[in-house]
């Protein structure tokens, strides 16, 4: 039994349209005001500053970023120790690195492999060595990345979806923003309005994990490469302890399992975040494959083993998120990442060094690029819709450090489909080469190819306390979560599955969204949804169902994540 | 027609509320946001002023230099203007306190009807608007679930714990809205672009002829003076039910003296 | 201390919890004195001397008619000037609340509300009251007299002291201004039972009610009780009770004498809308429940028979 053997109900046509009369028009749409977003709107700002002839000719708006929070940083979070060359390239002397929202730089590390009562010290990987790099909280770089945008003279629209891709002729033409005051059956409101069309000469896709325009992009414009894409799901939660934490951990091993049956590749984060605060993370991949793995509930097993539970001793939680994360890395990089009209940023595109856990700085950067890319085309007076305008900006991609840096890493990811232990020696080994053994290129599964089955995990996941562990509930309620109750379902699954998915769903959702309903007959049951409760982390999307865009403004409010 | 405004800029309604254990009061800095109730009121002066097809809506408000920017989601929603008074030695007023600079600052304005929001979510601001119809000598209406403007009067309809009285009043006048009155709109991306080129004025206690003395602690009247935590809610009982429970209930409920 | 106790009155009777109120004035010491402001109604000075007001003022005119809060607070401020009170308790009511406050800007005097106890405390008069959704305790006091206090409904009982009152007439001067408002039509009592918000109990159904029909077991017991009808968000969202009932993060916050909580689990998102109330009882099914982590008095049974015994009960009680 796979979860993709139960598609959701959706169609792709919905999320797009033929372009109409604009509600306004821009010079360049970037569509997330996220690393890679708000890096691009930066650059575009700095670049218009010294073309002012150009900068008139884009209109009144220039530069607009759609962001679907309630503001920038609302839906970002992270670890984060963040490698600081890619803000620096972006701001060079105009912002020095310690006026950055850094948390501290990294002093020392460790790695420590987990039994469920000791922490045997292993030496850190090469690739997940951090000299030199900060700890921050992508939130609060993101609400300070959306302040030097806007002073760089870009527009940020908050509480905005872009809900569909205007296509016309072949290219794309900008984006329609999401309807706002609809009811739970998609009727209509007394404050009802409907979404504006928003023109740009160019777009730019920095949507994230699970970019809903994204998706449609890479199927329309046939981008896809020859690999899916497959994600983790990272839960985390920012505590404020007694004691400082002086060392940037990671750890693998217990709670997950090493045999190469359960697919259960990831590990844990735990980072000091300045002097009185932690930020403590569990991240497993979505191609897991026991029915009853809850990566929310490992994460408070996590906290309880003898390491973890002295770290948080006398301390407090204050902030709880989820988020996924892509790890197909450069296997799963779509062939091209402009289309007439389009760039696609960040982890949208799939940017993110797995080995390494970094994904921001190549955010920047590839915004960074995507802006040169939309001001060279523009700037030439090209129509930014003819073929291969904004070619260029896959050619700087390809030439940088980015493209460099997850070839290297290319099939260590991969290889943990072979179980910890082989993995990690073939992990080794790869390192050790510089990603040239083994040769060529390993291939990567639909997280929802995989076969299901059932353990009893669920047993040891640990009773909420309220002090050390907690249940979702309470957490999606930290997360700020004010999701309208009364608002349409955003999340397309099947009604009637096997109550193997419907569990696996349920577990599986850090915000506790599905639940497994009555009986269906046929051996089914209905799924419940409380869509009200979902943080749009996207597991969903991995495993069987579609997240699309809930109404602007809608979900989580991140500040320390 | 002149309508004005009173919002407040509130901290964020988040779990992460905190009460500053120095100050006692409201750890107000970190991010802040519109007072959601003061939403309805400056929907309802919007959609006052469509009535009446001519006239101005102007935000008045008190508080950090750093609520401008939660301030512009009313200029976003439509409303013309901003006045923020925004002074140091009024940090820390009370109810006496910011009666008086609003009044200050309303008295400025000339507003015909002066509009609030019914209760801030952060507990601190309920009953505000008595106090400011009292220094400004205009007639108040609160409680009000529809409002109505006809011939200088407005007609409320005011919701007390025995139903609803209408009330008249002829203008100038104070109103303070409940959240039941109406459905706020959302903000138009036009709206939210431009609300940054409408004019928002930020004003000190001088600049409205309010002394030092007369806002901020000094000018209080009550005081916070610890925290504490709830009363204890006792122990918890929990029993199983053998058929006997809802007796058990009823006695429960005696000896505690609500039966 | 010389109190000065504002009395409420609605169709002919005084309300309860300014007469708990003006117990309490009785309790901190002191001269305790109360005011009547109305039409008709010096008749409720006796019950006002009943329960321990020294002397009660009454203003008797057309004017004060009809329950508006601005020529009321004319009368008061003479009153006070006059009669140099230190200390002017209400019982926080719609109408009291912007008497009060008023009052605390033609005064310039402090004004806390939300009071859920009044303590003196080295010779000082000090409220206590809740704060932030009722999750933590302030401590407040006043600068300055007169000392100005809204005290939260149902905090303080009424009792009988069994006393007489002197009772005084006064004619107040009403500004202009305080009678610009015109009452056109007043409200009446209405008759559907008391909204959720004003109850002083409240029965909540959840999802352990299996299904919407069932709302009736919790209509009767707040029948019973002479109580509101509550839900959680769950039910709302299935359509089974109206969301003018939704107690919760999302729906109302409400603080009744009792809350009885059937078929909830109480997770926290229902718990910020009722965390506040006197009394919670609970009846679920499932011992796990996490509001049996609160209740002061957890059930675990079945609803289905337990509340229809209860409520049975209840009546027999009630009219006994």
């Amino acid at each position: 039994m796979r979860p993709a053997d139960y598609p959701p109900p959706f169609d792709l046509d919905e999320f797009v349209a033929a372009p109409g009369e604009p509600e306004i028009e821009v010079g360049v749409l970037v569509v997330g005001a996220g690393p890679a977003g708000l890096a691009c709107a930066v650059r575009l700002g700095q670049l218009l500053e010294e073309a002012p002839e150009l900068a008139e000719r884009l209109g009144e708006v220039p530069v607009a970023v759609l962001e679907k929070g309630k503001q920038a940083g609302s839906h970002l979070l992270s670890g984060a120790v963040v490698n600081p060359r890619s803000l620096r390239r972006l701001f060079k002397d105009r912002v020095r690195t310690d006026e950055m929202p850094f948390l501290g730089r990294v002093e020392h590390e460790s790695v420590y492999f987990l039994t469920p009562k000791r922490a045997l010290r292993i030496p850190a990987p090469p690739t997940m060595r951090n000299s030199g790099n900060y700890v921050a909280s992508l939130s609060q770089l993101g609400r300070w990345l959306a302040d030097q945008a806007e002073e760089a003279g870009a527009v940020i629209l908050p509480e905005t979806t872009g809900h569909k891709l205007l296509l016309g002729d072949g290219r794309v033409r900008g984006v329609q923003t999401g309807d706002k005051g609809r009811g739970r059956n998609g009727e209509e409101l007394p404050n009802f309005v409907l979404g504006d069309e928003v023109h740009a000469k160019v777009t730019v896709l920095a949507e994230g994990t699970q970019g809903h325009l994204t998706g449609i992009a890479l199927e329309r414009f046939a981008l896809q490469g020859d690999n899916p894409q497959v994600w983790a799901l990272g839960v985390k939660e920012v505590w404020k302890v007694a004691k400082p934490l002086d060392s940037v951990i990671h750890t693998m091993g217990w709670p997950l399992r090493a045999g190469a049956k359960y697919r259960e590749f990831g590990g844990s984060f735990i980072y000091p975040m300045g002097e009185d605060m932690i930020t403590i993370g569990m991240v497993v991949g979505l191609d897991y494959r026991d029915v009853e793995l809850s990566v929310h509930d490992v994460l408070q097993e996590l906290k309880t083993h003898p390491l973890v539970r002295k770290l948080l001793e006398g301390g407090e939680r204050v902030a709880w998120g989820a988020k996924t994360i892509p790890e197909g890395g450069f296997l799963a990089l779509p062939r091209r990442l402009h289309a007439p009209g389009l760039l696609i940023a960040g982890d949208g595109a799939g940017l993110v060094n797995v080995p390494a856990l970094k994904g921001i700085h190549y955010a920047v950067e590839s915004g960074r690029l995507a802006a040169e890319a939309a001001f060279a085309a523009l700037q030439r007076g090209e129509a930014p819709g003819r073929r291969g305008a904004l070619a260029g900006y896959d050619e700087a991609l390809e030439q940088s450090f980015v493209w460099s840096d997850l070839k290297q890493v290319r099939n260590m990811r991969p290889a943990f489909g072979r179980g910890f232990w082989l993995g990690g020696a073939m992990a080794g080994a790869m390192t050790a080469s510089r990603g040239n053994f083994p040769p060529g290129h390993a291939s990567l599964e639909h997280d929802a190819d995989q076969e299901l089955f059932r353990t009893d995990r669920a047993k040891s996941y640990p009773v909420s306390d309220g002090k050390l562990t907690f249940d979702k509930l309470s957490s999606v309620f930290l997360s700020g979560n004010q999701t309208r109750d009364d608002a349409r379902n955003h999340l397309r699954v099947r009604d009637r599955v096997p109550p193997e998915i419907a569990e696996l769903w349920a577990r599986m959702c850090p915000a506790q969204v599905y639940e497994v309903g009555d009986d269906a007959g046929d051996g089914d049951v209905h799924v419940e949804v409380t869509p009200s409760n979902c943080v749009q982390c996207g597991a969903i999307t991995a495993k069987g169902g579609r997240l699309t865009p809930p109404e602007g403004g809608s979900g989580p409010e991140y500040k320390l994540t | 027609m002149k309508i004005a405004v009173c919002a407040k800029y509130v901290p964020e309604a988040t779990a992460q509320r905190r009460l500053d254990p120095q100050t006692k009061r409201l750890d107000r800095s970190g991010e802040g946001t519109l007072n959601q109730f003061d939403i309805h009121a400056v929907e309802e002066a919007l959609r006052l002023k469509e009535a009446y097809g001519d006239g101005e809506v102007v935000i008045v408000s008190l508080g950090p230099e750093r609520a401008l920017e939660a301030l512009r989601k009313a200029l976003a929603m439509g409303a013309d203007r901003v006045v923020l008074v925004s002074d140091e030695g009024a940090a820390g007023s009370d109810l006496v306190a910011t009666s008086r600079v609003l009044a200050a600052a309303l008295e400025r304005e000339g507003a015909d009807l002066v509009l609030f929001g019914q209760q801030a979510n952060d507990s601190d601001g309920a009953v505000l608007w008595a106090a400011v119809a009292d220094r400004l000598q205009r007639p108040l209406i609160s409680q009000v679930a529809e409002l109505s403007h006809e011939d200088e009067k407005v007609l409320g309809k005011r919701q007390t714990e025995f139903g609803y009285d209408v009330i008249e009043a002829p203008l100038p006048a104070v109103v303070a809205v409940s959240d039941a009155i109406n459905e706020p709109r959302y903000p138009s991306l036009k709206g939210i672009m431009g609300a940054k080129k409408k004019p928002q004025e930020t004003v000190s206690l001088g600049d409205l002829g309010v002394g030092a003395g007369a806002a901020g602690e000094a000018g209080s009247r009550t005081e916070v003076n610890a925290l504490s935590e709830p009363p204890a809610r006792g122990e918890t009982m929990k029993i199983e039910d053998d058929g006997s429970a809802a007796e058990k209930i009823v006695q429960f409920l005696q000896e505690k003296k609500v039966l | 201390m010389k109190t000065l106790v504002f009395l409420e009155h609605h169709e002919g009777k005084l309300q309860k919890d300014a007469l708990g109120v003006l117990g309490k004035a009785v309790s901190l010491g002191g001269e305790v004195e109360a005011v009547l402001l109305g039409e008709g109604v010096e008749g409720l000075a006796t019950e006002a001397g009943k329960h321990g007001a020294s002397r009660v003022y009454v203003a008797d005119d057309v004017l004060l008619a009809a329950p508006l809060p601005q020529p009321r607070v004319d009368a008061l401020e003479s009153l006070v000037n006059d009669g140099g009170h230190d200390t002017v308790l209400f019982a926080a009511t719609v109408l009291s609340a912007d008497i009060a406050a008023g009052l605390a800007a033609r005064l310039d005097a402090g004004l806390n509300w939300d009071l859920t106890d009044l303590v003196e405390a080295d010779g000082r008069l000090v409220g206590k009251r809740p704060a932030l959704g009722d999750s933590v305790y302030v401590d407040v006091g006043w600068t300055s007299e007169p000392r100005l206090a809204l005290i939260r409904s149902g905090t303080f009982e009424a009792t009988e002291t069994g006393g007489t009152a002197e009772v005084e007439k006064i004619e107040p001067r009403l500004q202009d201004f305080s009678l610009a408002a015109r009452m056109v039509e007043q409200a009446h009592e209405e008759s559907e039972g008391p909204s959720i918000e004003d109850a002083d109990m409240i029965v909540a159904g959840g999802r352990g009610l299996g299904g919407p029909e069932n709302f009736a077991l919790v209509e009767e017991l707040a029948k019973a009780l002479g109580g509101a009808v509550a839900a959680t968000r769950a039910v709302v969202d299935a359509g089974w009770y109206p969301y003018a009932a939704q107690v919760g993060q999302t729906g109302k916050t409400v603080s009744p004498k009792l809350y009885v909580a059937v078929g909830i689990s109480g997770a926290i998102q229902h718990k910020v809308g009722m965390q506040s109330s006197g009394l919670i009882v609970a009846i679920n099914k499932d011992p796990n429940a996490p509001i049996f982590e609160y209740a002061d008095l957890g059930v675990v049974g079945d609803l289905h028979e337990i509340v229809p015994q209860l409520t049975e009960l209840v009546r027999a009680r009630k009219a006994a």
